[in-house]
């Protein structure tokens, strides 16, 4: 049986991170990830990261902009962290080796991002993510000795004690379809979103909610669920992110008669407004009539000088080019609101613990809470960064006290269990592709830019049936070498858990706020609803919900306009 | 919507059966993609068919297959790209008569296989990237802040930064195939990164390593395959070729292989004939007709020049004289690149377009300059 001071669950940015710096602090780690780590889904991350590392910038002005672009949801505490440790995390990636791009002087170069108040992204063209994700890796590589890797492992359960301890998780190798006890003092769930659960997304077929699932099973409380951020500028059709690294760049935004409605809706930041409120205004066009007959408004990206676009907007040329059909250098391309990241997750404080003892959670599937209502752009790959490392450290430091819990392997049994009963089902059941498609297509409509009691209702109920389909659904191959559709029909239960959890907590936010936009309350509602939303498992099968405050430091709730 | 005929090769080790071919027929757009049409497959009818893929945008890298015979990822491959790779090559027609364009998926090549289009990666991709110690070794001292270091050096980096690991390059590397030690197209983008790299501190010893080892860059053959293969525009053999003139000319390494020997030889060749002269090619490589190492190398080609001789491939009076001489166009262009105040390297994160005007295109900016004039080459990259 593996046994590990500390085990990180999920591969992308936030647990190579976290795997770098328990290690650092002289644990012995496992990171066990469902697909090469390099195929993680941080890789997609395009425009930049965020820090106020020029000396004319300031920690408390990104702060600031953080904090407004949460709509005041977010815990200040936790945002001062980030924001001051942001400037450390950019020179200790610079010194692994990632390629960011200068200025004129060969310093570090920045680009403008949305919601911000001074250029402060750091950027690789446009393969930020990917740069990074690389470059942790080939430190994984170098530290093998120390670092455990477990490639294309999926985790099917975390562990408790009888006290309530988490004491690691059940796994299973794709490759043979053998199940495996992970004995862990600590384990850190870095297993990112849950962007499959709508349809189109702009995450990738991996991003299923295993890790929020997983913890929510097991006790955990989640917190701000609701708060689903629709990116400003995705694809029609199959929903793929075109960075705002293309307007911090320059592109405009312009509705079918050619005007830049951005003006009305936010007349100082244009198409730099936070993505929430340019979602809306995109949206509040196509629906009033000022959009393309697709569904669609434009993004004019022919505002930036070419030669720009083809060093630093590389990637989204290409992907113009190969599934659009368009020439992003020539021509605008039309875009529309899409599903794109969670601001909820699992709770955390500063250090990545969750309500769960000895589990930790850091990158997207966490909620410490950073990025409240509304996340800004180029914020994500620096949380995964700060609590990531943060997560790493703690749970390396506590491992380092105590000894190994006994984990019996005979623990594996229910497992194996459950699996054989997916393998066994009766051939007669929908297929998983048909009911994960209609979840998709019913968050899309019900759950997405502006919401109401009427259309939330209508979701909780399908996606209740759906969660009953689902046990049925029919399974084709019943091998165990990289058995997909076993794992499809396991994922599948995870994205209705987490589905049911996104609508309960819209259905309870009865305001305004960031990214949860009810129609049926219209305005911000501090006095009633300037507090989290935390919900658990009640042992009945039905979420649980309960209030935690907003941790406010300096910045008292204001208006909000860009 | 047009109709396709997608044969999927299928492998099962646990089932004890050889591989065997399915076929699905898919209602899809044309510029729908390859790994559309699979997953709708998988939802609709067959979802034990294997395939590793997420990001669906040509990022993650997961989804390389050969496609019609050629590697390249699924998720970027539009159906009819697809089907028309196939035309006049068999790749589609299995069955004759065969109504609809049929595009046959295979699994990568040069690694074993896991199960149906699933590739163990490990073993080949995954091994020869950890052999070229795939990690900033930092210049010292490190800086309290960033490293300063040139923008252009930081955009030129960004081609082999911007490899996803999908494999396409290793699956048709035909050096591989001969010689399955050679280090290959990836990981040697791979070195490059780091010796185009100002913050690492070891570019002579990662250059010396891959210069003597017999696997290492002059084992490539310049066969293009891996840039023709390359979906994000890598161009591996380009950072190979690049590793070379930089040992070679920059650092002055001659490798106990021959390799930068041979390959000054060759250009020589080309220099005085115009087209390559392969009778004087073996000995000049080895020092001239009349140095002794060339005589014992000439005495092990003697077999292969008989067989040239007996079918004809060159007479007794080209393998002596010198039937050709440049012409000046050739000498043109020799004096172009060599004029020259820098060496000239292709870069599409910084050379653009060919429609764009000139572009400061000097890869290999900031670097020392070269000790001694260097001898450089032209790609037919475009």
């Amino acid at each position: 049986m593996p046994s590990h001071d500390v085990l990180i669950i999920g591969a992308g940015l936030a647990g190579q991170r976290a795997a770098l710096s328990a290690a650092e602090a002289g644990a012995s780690v496992a990171i066990i990830s469902k697909v090469h780590p390099v195929r993680s889904h941080s890789v997609a991350a395009a425009g930049g990261i965020n820090a106020a590392l020029n000396p004319e910038d300031t920690w408390e002005s990104h702060a600031f902009d953080t904090v407004k672009g949460s709509d005041y949801l977010g815990d200040q505490d936790a945002i001062e962290i980030m924001c001051r440790e942001a400037p450390d995390q950019i020179l200790y990636l610079e010194h692994l080796g990632v390629t960011f791009h200068r200025n004129d002087t060969g310093h570090l170069g920045t680009r403008a991002f949305g919601g911000a108040s001074a250029a402060r992204t750091y950027y690789v063209a446009d393969i930020t993510g990917h740069a990074i994700l690389h470059v942790l890796y080939e430190q994984l590589m170098k530290r093998s000795e120390q670092i455990d890797r477990y490639e294309e492992w999926f985790t099917t359960d975390l562990l408790q004690d009888e006290e309530g301890r988490c004491i690691g998780a059940i796994c299973r190798d794709l490759r043979n379809g053998a199940l495996e006890v992970f004995n862990a003092k600590t384990t850190i769930l870095a297993s990112g979103g849950c962007g499959q659960v709508y349809t189109p997304t702009t995450n990738g077929l991996i991003v299923t909610g295993d890790g929020i699932a997983q913890a929510y099973r097991i006790g955990a409380k989640l917190m701000d669920m609701e708060m689903v951020q629709y990116h400003p500028t995705t694809l029609a059709g199959n929903g793929l992110l075109i960075t705002e690294g293309a307007r911090g760049e320059g592109a405009w935004l312009l509705n079918a008669e050619g005007d830049r409605f951005m003006e009305k809706y936010a007349p100082n930041k244009f198409e730099l407004a936070s993505r929430d409120v340019v979602s809306r205004a995109e949206q509040t066009e196509i629906n009033e009539g000022r959009g393309f007959p697709d569904g669609t408004v434009a993004l004019d990206i022919t505002k930036v000088p070419r030669r720009r676009t083809l060093e630093a907007l590389r990637e989204i040329v290409n992907i113009g080019r190969d599934f659009a059909g368009v020439d992003i250098t020539r021509e605008p391309i039309h875009i529309r609101p899409g599903m794109h990241y969670i601001m909820g997750g699992i709770k955390t404080d500063s250090d990545g613990e969750t309500t769960v003892s000895h589990l930790y959670a850091a990158g997207e599937v966490a909620c410490v809470s950073v990025h409240g209502g509304n996340r800004l752009g180029a914020n994500s790959l620096l949380d995964t960064l700060v609590f990531g490392r943060r997560s790493g450290a703690h749970a390396a430091a506590r491992a380092l006290q105590m000894p190994m819990p006994s984990t019996p392997s005979s623990w594996v049994a229910d497992t194996e269990k459950n699996i054989a009963a997916i393998m066994n089902r009766p051939q007669g059941g929908r297929r998983i592709g048909a009911i994960k498609n209609e979840l998709g297509e019913t968050m899309n409509e019900y759950v997405a830019v502006f919401r109401d009691e009427a259309g939330l209702t209508k979701a909780h109920e399908i996606v209740r049936r759906l969660r009953d389909e689902a046990t049925r659904a029919a399974i084709d191959d019943r091998g165990s070498i990289f058995n997909q559709d076993v794992i499809a029909a396991i994922e599948l239960g995870y994205m209705l858990d987490v589905a049911e959890t996104i609508v309960v907590g819209a259905l309870e936010r009865r305001e305004c706020r960031g990214a949860q936009w009810r129609i049926d309350y219209p305005g911000r509602n501090d006095e009633e609803w300037l507090k989290h939303i935390d919900i658990s498992m009640n042992g009945a099968d039905v979420p649980l919900v309960s209030f935690s405050p907003v941790t406010i430091t300096r910045w008292q709730p204001e208006e909000r306009t860009y | 919507m047009p109709e396709y005929t997608l044969r999927i090769r299928r492998y099962d080790p646990q089932s004890g059966e050889a591989p065997r071919w399915d076929t699905h027929t898919v209602d899809l757009s044309p510029v729908q993609s390859v790994l559309d049409a699979i997953l709708k497959i998988k939802d609709d009818t067959d979802g034990s068919i294997g395939i590793r893929c997420s990001c669906q945008q040509a990022i993650c890298g997961s989804c390389g297959v050969r496609m019609n015979g050629k590697p390249g990822l699924a998720c970027n491959t539009h159906l009819q790209e697809a089907a028309q790779r196939g035309h006049g090559t068999g790749w589609n027609l299995p069955d004759e008569g065969q109504q609809t364009p049929v595009i046959t998926v295979e699994p990568m090549g040069n690694m074993p296989v896991i199960r149906d289009l699933i590739v163990d990666m490990d073993a080949v991709h995954w091994k020869k990237i950890q052999r070229v110690t795939p990690w900033l070794i930092n210049k010292q001292p490190v800086p309290e802040r960033e490293y300063i270091v040139p923008h252009e050096n930081m955009v030129d980096v960004t081609q082999p930064m911007a490899c996803i690991q999908c494999g396409a390059c290793v699956s048709d590397c035909l050096s591989m195939e001969v010689d399955p030690d050679f280090i290959g197209p990836a990981a040697l983008a791979k070195a490059y990164r780091f010796v185009g790299d100002p913050r690492d501190a070891q570019h002579r010893v990662r250059l010396n390593d891959l210069s003597e080892d017999r696997h290492g860059i002059y084992d490539c053959t310049h066969c293009f395959s891996c840039i023709d293969a390359c979906p994000k525009g890598v161009a591996p053999m380009s950072q190979i070729m690049r590793l070379r003139r930089i040992a070679g000319s920059d650092f002055d390494i001659k490798d106990r292989n021959n390799g930068y020997n041979h390959e000054h030889a060759f250009v020589n060749n080309i220099r005085k004939n115009g087209i390559l002269h392969e009778p004087d090619l073996l000995a000049d490589s080895y020092g001239g007709k009349f140095h002794p190492a060339a005589g014992k190398e000439l005495m092990s080609g003697l077999p292969t020049a008989l067989k040239g001789l007996s079918r004809g491939k060159m007479t007794p009076r080209t393998a002596l004289g010198h039937p050709h001489k440049a012409p000046p166009e050739v000498k043109k262009l020799f004096d172009t690149i060599d004029g020259k105040p820098k060496r000239y390297e292709l870069n599409l994160y910084v050379s653009g377009y060919e429609d764009e005007p000139e572009p400061n295109a000097e890869g290999a900016a900031g670097r020392e300059p070269p000790a001694e004039q260097s001898t450089p080459e032209t790609e037919a990259q475009s």
